[in-house]
């Protein structure tokens, strides 16, 4: 029987939640690295015991960590992130320049097909690239470098590249997204890029329209329509059908449009989930109500999921890298929430259940469906 | 013989328990102790000074005999108690965090 593995990452350390195909009872794992942040682990997609995961603190910096036992063990690796060339500067939140400074690593993004290749997307935000198994990373800055990079500018969080996704169909080609600068794509394995916000409309800039400048919370795609593009804009959800070239609103009949999470079922390329969020300030459910949102037609029509999942008192938030899918039948679902439950539907989002209710706050899930 | 502590934060991360006792060539510096640390724990490489600048992380300091020594330059030799493993360098993470 299949089994499943979901790698939470938190304020406080990482932990491994593993069940089998009826996901009904769970083995807990950790705390691993316990009093570091873990901003997020993945698993290789070619190799489902390589992890990778991202560990950080305000003392100490940046380590990355692998696994070869699906996080039985772990050992570090390199966490040497230099900048090619000059750095130069992005906008500060007030708009004068401010020079780019590496942070931390949000996203780590292993190779679809390569165990030791991995990508990762950093705060300030660059695309770095490891092909020894996270040894030692090279920029990719023709991200950084082609010309809009003095116009990002930092969310709330920070400037961070966060998302990162492999077109399965295409190996040149990769799609990204920066808080705040927007959605880029390269169709040359990371040479060149160009960003792809057309169609985005964001009012809290000065120019709604830019090219450059937006605050996307996240991207998805289904491995089967490579294509089609969802995203949780800072307001807005959006869709694209010509691989970021053109965007439109999806929001739809949703409470808040705003919110940070975004998937897609692993079988149904257009049922997408999303969490709206109270903003702009609160960042809390709305109404004390934790609701996922599901569409089954690509966006637009959207119904709230609510059972098992509290509807009084509730006041968390879903970070942006705290949802993910697995591709057993029926797909399951899984979020993490700041109040450190971590949720998990068997049942494509019918019904909800809590797989721990106390852990620190979360921060990213991730699923792997093994074998 | 220079005698190390590390927060334990560091401890965890190297995979070690109690002080680290190093051998130094030469003059017993900030820098010749931590290029020492590195060499012998190679996880601890950008957690105490930063891979680029080599500059010590803000949040980490440096004391020995009852003084700061975080200000104090790299090549600094370090107080003969120290250099004599008398007395131990402590490395301490400032009281931060939540």
């Amino acid at each position: 029987m299949s089994k499943v593995r979901v790698l939470v990452g938190t304020r406080k350390g990482a932990f491994i939640l593993t069940s089998d195909g009826k996901r009904e009872h769970w083995d807990v794992s950790g705390p691993h690295f316990a009093g570091w942040e873990l901003y997020h682990l993945k698993g290789s997609p070619a190799d489902p015991n390589r992890l990778y995961a991202s560990q950080s603190s305000g003392w100490s910096g940046q380590i990355i960590q692998r696994s070869n036992d699906g996080g039985k063990t772990w050992e570090t690796v390199g966490n040497k992130f230099a900048y090619d060339g000059v750095p130069g500067t992005h906008q500060w939140y007030d708009g004068t320049p401010h020079p780019w400074e590496f942070k931390r690593v949000w996203h780590l993004e292993p190779s679809l097909t390569d165990p030791d290749m991995v990508y990762a997307g950093v705060e300030d935000a660059a695309l770095f690239l490891s092909n020894d198994g996270g040894q030692n990373w090279q920029e990719l800055s023709g991200l950084r470098g082609h010309g809009s990079g003095p116009r990002w500018q930092p969310g709330a969080g920070g400037m961070c590249l966060h998302t990162i996704i492999q077109d399965p169909s295409n190996p040149e080609r990769i799609f990204i997204a920066i808080s705040a600068a927007g959605a880029f794509r390269t169709d040359d394995a990371g040479k060149t890029w160009r960003p792809i916000n057309r169609g985005l409309h964001s009012q809290y800039i000065p120019d709604p329209t830019a090219e450059v400048g937006h605050c996307v919370h996240r991207m998805a795609m289904h491995r089967l329509r490579p294509s089609v593009l969802f995203m949780q804009k800072h307001w807005d959800v959006m869709r694209s059908d010509n691989a970021g070239e053109s965007w439109q609103e999806i929001s739809g009949n949703l409470p808040t449009d705003f919110g940070f999470v975004i998937d897609v079922h692993a079988h149904e390329p257009e049922t997408v989930y999303v969490v709206p969020i109270k903003s702009d300030s609160e960042h809390f459910t709305p109404d004390g109500k934790l609701r996922v949102y599901r569409s089954r037609t690509g966006g637009n029509e959207w119904e709230a999921l609510t059972k098992g999942l509290p509807q009084a008192d509730c006041y968390v938030n879903v970070l942006r890298d705290a949802m993910a899918v697995d591709s057993l039948d029926k797909c399951g679902v899984y979020f993490g929430t700041t109040g450190g439950q971590v949720y998990r539907s068997a049942d494509a989002g019918d019904t909800w259940a809590p797989i721990v209710r106390d852990f620190p706050a979360v921060l990213s899930v991730e699923v792997q469906t093994l074998p | 013989m220079i005698r190390v502590e590390l927060p334990p934060h560091l401890r965890g991360l190297a995979r070690i328990s109690g002080e680290v006792r190093l051998d130094i060539q030469g003059l017993a510096t900030q820098r010749s102790v931590v290029d020492a640390l590195e060499a012998r724990y190679p996880m601890l490489r950008g957690a105490i000074r930063d891979h680029i600048t080599q500059k010590r992380r803000p949040f980490l300091r440096f004391f020995a005999c009852g003084e700061d020594l975080s200000h104090e330059q790299p090549d600094a030799p370090l107080p003969d108690a120290v250099a004599s493993g008398a007395e131990p360098l402590l490395i301490v993470g400032a009281i931060a965090g939540g």
